[in-house]
Formats: C-alpha cells, sequence, structure tokens
C-alpha cells in the first residue's frame, strides 16, 4: 500500500483538534523552518518538486521566490479554498479533518516569502470545514503558533478565515483577490502579477489548500523523500477525487504517476456492475475527456499534458456507456455560462451561446454546421479573455468533439439523442 | 426590490460583536464586506434593501457597491425565500448517479417547480452548481447542511424530518 502524507490523520478520532495533532508531532516543522532561512526554505520546497495542486501545477517553490524580498507593503499569503471546480472534492477534507496541518504549511509559506498575513478564501457552501478551520486558528493562536514572536523567533503571523460567497470564478488567483478585498469576483489583467501587485496592493503568493498541507511534511522529512515519492518534476501524494459511475467512488490519496486504469479498476472496484467504461475526465471539468484506451496514461502534470488533456486537480470523473456524451458537455457549458463573470465579451456572450447550441442538439435540435460552429466560437473565445474561465469551457467542448464526434453527428442526423434520457438508477422504487 | 425599503434592520447583539471583531482582520474596513453580508444574512434570513444599506454604512461604503457585490454572489439572498431551503446540485458527477431524478422527485412532492417556493412558504427548491461534494454524489444541501449519497427514500426522510421539526416549535404555516 502507498504511503499516506495528507490523509494519515483522517481517520484519527478528533483529527481536527490541536492536542492530537501535537501528538501527532504537529507544529515540529513550523518550529524547524524558523530556525532556517527563509532562502533555505524556499530551497527545500523547490527541491522537493512540490507543484501547485490547484490546477495549474506550478512548482510552489518558484511561486514564493517570485515575491520581492524588499517591499513597502505588507505581503500576503491568500490560500485558495474556493474549491469549485465541478469533480473536485479533497480541499474540504483537509480543512475537515487535519486543518492544522493547513495552518502549519500557511505559516511556513509565509515566513519563507517574507509575509506576516495569510487569509484562507473558503467557498462560501463549506461551513463544516469554515467552523473547524476557525477553531483550529483558534486553537493554534491560544498556543502560540500564530500570534506575535512565534517560537521565540521573532516572527509574527496572522491568519483568517475570509468566506467566499457562491461564484466559481473566484478560484482564479486575481477574482480571489478582488473578492477578499470585498469587490465582485472579477479577475485582474496580469502583468502586474499577484507576487508584486496582489492584495491590498502588496506582494501576495495564491497557494492551493493541498499544496500548503504538504509543507509541514516537506520541512520534516526533506525534499528528497517528497520527490521520491512521485516521478520526475511531480514530487509527493495526491489527492485524488474520483466520482461518477465507479464502485467505490471517493477520495484517495495516492502517489503522482499513479496510472488512471489502476486507479479506476484496482482503487475504485472497476465501473459498476454491469457496465462499461466510455469516458473519463480527467483532471476536473475543465480537462479534456479521455477514452477508454488513452487510460493507461500516468496521473501527473507532464504525462497528461502529453497526450493533449491536463492533470487539473486530480478529480477524476468517470462516465459508462450510458452517458450521452452532448448531455454531459452541455451540462458543463450551462455551468460555466452561469459562472462567467460578464466582463469579457468573449466569454460572457460565447460560453452561453456554446450552452444553447449543445442543448439544441441535445433536445433534436440540431443542425448541419452545429459541429464547426462550435468549434469557431471556441476559437474566439480561448486566449480572448483576461482569466481562463472561458478556455475552461472551450477546452472540455473541444475535447467532447474530437473524441465522440460520431456521437454529435448522429444527434444531429436523427435529429434526437441516441443514447436516450439519463437511466433513473432507483427505477424499481 | 422589496417591501423592507424603508424600514430599519436590527440585529442580535451576537451579530454586532462578530462584525466588529471581523472589521479588524483588515487593513481597509471594505475587505469585510462579504463576511459582514454573511452574519447579517445569516441573523435576519435575507438581505433586504435596509440591510445593505446598514451595511454600507457600518463599512463606509457606497450603497452601490454593496448592492453590485450583493447581486454578484448567488449565495446572498436579495428576495425573502422560504423558511427552509432545499439546493439540490445537478451538475456533472451528481447527475451522473441520477441528481435530475432527484429533483424532479422532490418536486413531485412539494408541489414546486426550482426556483419556487411552497403556498405555506415553508420551502423554496432550488438547482445549484457543484458544491464540492461529488465522492458522495448525489448532494443537497438543507439549510446550509450537507446531505450526501441521496437517493429517494432518504430524500423523503429529509422532508418528513423538516416538517416534524416544524410542527415541534409550532411554526408550521
Amino acid at each position: 500500500m502507498a504511503e499516506k502524507v495528507l490523509t494519515a490523520r483522517f481517520d484519527v478520532t478528533d483529527s481536527h483538534r490541536l492536542e492530537g495533532y501535537r501528538a501527532d508531532g504537529g507544529y515540529k516543522a513550523l518550529e524547524k523552518a524558523l530556525a532556517m532561512k527563509p532562502e533555505e526554505v524556499i530551497e527545500e520546497v523547490k527541491k522537493s518538486g512540490l507543484r501547485g495542486r490547484g490546477g495549474a501545477g506550478f512548482p510552489a517553490g518558484v511561486k514564493w521566490s517570485f515575491v520581492p524580498k524588499e517591499s513597502e507593503k505588507p505581503k500576503y499569503l491568500c490560500v485558495n479554498a474556493d474549491e469549485g471546480e465541478p469533480g473536485t472534492f479533497k480541499d474540504r477534507y483537509i480543512m475537515e479533518l487535519d486543518p492544522h496541518a493547513l495552518i502549519e504549511g500557511s505559516a511556513i509559506a509565509a515566513y519563507a516569502f517574507g509575509s506576516h498575513a495569510a487569509y484562507v478564501y473558503v467557498r462560501g457552501e463549506f461551513k463544516l470545514p469554515i467552523a473547524r478551520l476557525e477553531g483550529a486558528l483558534a486553537e493554534a493562536r491560544k498556543a502560540g503558533f500564530i500570534g506575535k514572536n512565534i517560537f521565540d523567533s521573532d516572527y509574527d503571523f496572522e491568519m483568517w478565515v475570509q468566506p467566499g460567497a457562491g461564484a466559481y470564478v473566484c478560484g482564479e488567483e486575481t477574482a480571489l483577490i478582488e473578492s477578499n478585498e470585498g469587490h465582485r469576483g472579477m479577475p485582474r489583467l496580469k502583468p502586474p502579477f499577484p507576487a508584486v501587485v496582489g492584495l491590498f496592493g502588496g506582494p501576495t503568493v495564491v497557494n492551493n489548500v493541498e499544496t500548503l498541507a504538504y509543507v509541514p511534511h516537506i520541512i520534516n522529512r526533506g525534499a528528497e523523500w517528497f520527490a521520491s515519492l512521485g516521478p520526475e518534476k511531480n514530487g509527493g501524494t495526491k489527492l485524488f477525487g474520483v466520482s461518477g459511475h465507479v464502485t467505490k467512488p471517493g477520495l484517495y490519496e495516492l502517489p503522482m504517476g499513479t496510472p488512471l486504469r489502476e486507479i479506476i479498476y484496482d482503487v475504485c472496484g472497476g465501473i459498476r456492475e454491469g457496465h462499461e467504461l466510455k469516458a473519463v475526465i480527467p483532471g476536473g471539468s475543465s480537462t479534456p475527456v479521455l477514452t477508454p484506451d488513452e487510460i493507461d496514461v500516468n496521473m501527473d502534470f507532464d504525462s497528461l499534458a502529453k497526450i493533449g488533456s491536463m492533470f487539473g486537480s486530480g478529480a477524476i470523473i468517470v462516465m459508462d456507456e450510458t452517458t450521452c456524451m452532448v448531455r454531459v458537455i452541455a451540462r458543463l457549458a450551462k455551468f460555466y455560462a452561469h459562472e462567467s463573470c460578464g466582463q469579457c465579451t468573449p466569454c460572457r456572450e460565447g460560453v452561453p451561446w456554446i450552452h444553447k447550441i449543445l442543448e439544441r442538439i441535445e433536445a433534436g435540435g440540431g443542425r448541419e454546421g452545429d459541429i464547426e460552429l462550435l468549434s469557431d466560437i471556441c476559437d474566439n473565445i480561448q486566449g480572448n479573455t483576461i482569466c481562463p474561465l472561458g478556455d475552461a469551457c472551450a477546452m472540455p467542448v473541444r475535447g467532447f468533439i474530437a473524441k465522440f464526434k460520431p456521437e454529435f453527428e448522429a444527434h444531429i442526423k436523427q435529429g434526437k439523442c441516441p443514447i436516450g434520457p439519463i437511466p433513473n438508477p432507483w427505477n424499481n422504487h | 426590490m422589496n417591501d423592507m425599503s424603508e424600514q430599519k434592520i436590527t440585529l442580535q447583539a451576537a451579530t454586532n460583536a462578530a462584525i466588529d471583531e471581523i472589521v479588524t482582520h483588515y487593513p481597509v474596513k471594505e475587505a469585510a464586506l462579504l463576511p459582514v453580508l454573511h452574519k447579517v444574512q445569516d441573523d435576519i434570513g435575507w438581505l433586504p434593501l435596509a440591510a445593505m444599506d446598514w451595511v454600507a454604512e457600518r463599512l463606509d461604503l457606497p450603497k452601490v457597491r454593496v448592492y453590485g457585490v450583493t447581486s454578484f454572489y448567488t449565495m446572498f439572498r436579495r428576495e425573502k425565500l422560504g423558511r427552509h431551503r432545499v439546493e439540490i446540485c445537478t451538475n456533472i458527477s451528481c447527475s451522473l448517479m441520477g441528481a435530475e431524478h432527484l429533483r424532479d422527485h422532490l418536486s413531485r412532492k412539494l408541489g414546486i417547480r426550482p426556483g419556487q417556493t411552497t403556498a405555506d412558504g415553508r420551502i423554496t427548491l432550488s438547482e445549484v452548481e457543484c458544491l464540492g461534494s461529488c465522492g458522495t454524489a448525489p448532494v443537497m444541501l438543507v439549510d446550509d447542511e450537507f446531505h450526501e449519497n441521496l437517493d429517494p427514500v432518504k430524500v423523503e426522510k429529509i422532508l418528513a424530518d423538516l416538517e416534524a421539526r416544524d410542527k415541534e416549535a409550532g411554526n408550521n404555516g
């Protein structure tokens, strides 16, 4: 069985409380890091190969090193706990079951790039994770792990929870910063990048919850150990959220680079009984879909990029033969249309247009030329907007059409959905 | 916008104290806008114009800024809904596990469509986007509480429990 890092404490009674966290060695990494030079902490994390677990996969230590050493304005850490990418459900478990790991990782990260304040931007629906995190912050503050002069190091650090309010776009780092400042969550033009001008105008790092939760382990056990858990340039383990038509959906911690086939068939027990695999979305709803002959891919950033998809957040959505591909991508387009912030015309107009066309095809009103039209709209969205939300719709639309074109054509030709309505799993009820 | 525009709101002491504390988290007061709107909404159940105006005054912001922010985020309710909110996710992972059938089942049981409130003002049903609970799909929120791995039997039990609680509290309309 592969080594558990982040989930090792998930089954412990009251795993969210400070007492148990300390008994398991909690906050020793922070003490160790505070005795190191900030540059040494950054170097260690760079060497570990830790890449951002929010979706983009940018090396965490490199991101921290972009923050200017000298700054007139205070520097900030924004923890991205907005977890909104359909299929993704990992950060909530870290906050619910091991919130001190996130606090400790955040304090180490902030120390490394010279920040004294962090905000955890948690999606507003996550009432329990928010409560657990606030409880843990109160415990840590009382015990002196956050506050003034931590471990007599002269280092001060504060951390607060910032609740979101139901806007997917706020998972994009500059929209998150806008929202954290009390504005509508509309992404900013880059440059300037947040590392230079971010929250309240100060240099800012935005890191995903899972990314930061690995940091104490890297400091405790060393970069080499972490790097050795995964393939080259893809260090560590990963929380994979598997949903859809597998026998055992759920959250699994596995080494980076675990083959997708192994995850679906060995870890998750294969496709639900009596059915067969039709398609897999490998990394959350924005990542291009894979067909059954592509599942021997290793689940890491570079391997998925090589076959034209993306690792994303490691959210694996499995679909069997009862699933209509047009219906699925139409539903996803509806989501992106709902979540477009409206700032850029190509996204605001193009994404709802894509949704309308896909719904029409699914409803039997498909016309010749629709597939080309969809591709043309995608062309006019991709690369023409401030943030990647429009691309996040266009990429899977292209992917579904490329991999399942005959199914789209059959809808248009037959004037109906050849797969039929979504089966009712409770038909005998 | 609503019939409370001329009224003043009154918040519980605990809400006011929480807001006073929240404001200390930031170098500028306006950054407290989202958490303060949450606190006010949790207290009075929704955000009538009078509540948004109160927040604007509390944070020294133009009213229009508060209206603009409130309308951007789906969790802020600018209309009074039913006493209970039943919000079912129909995004991809929930849909694959039959969420649309559950939505229709809820509609039949409650006699309303998503977006509507029962005639007695008890329950508002809505269809929502991904709730980040895809491994335990299908999922719905009832008054902010997650209910996972749903099926029609569980859904009916949740509705029955809600009704029993309301009857006990003596406010079943």
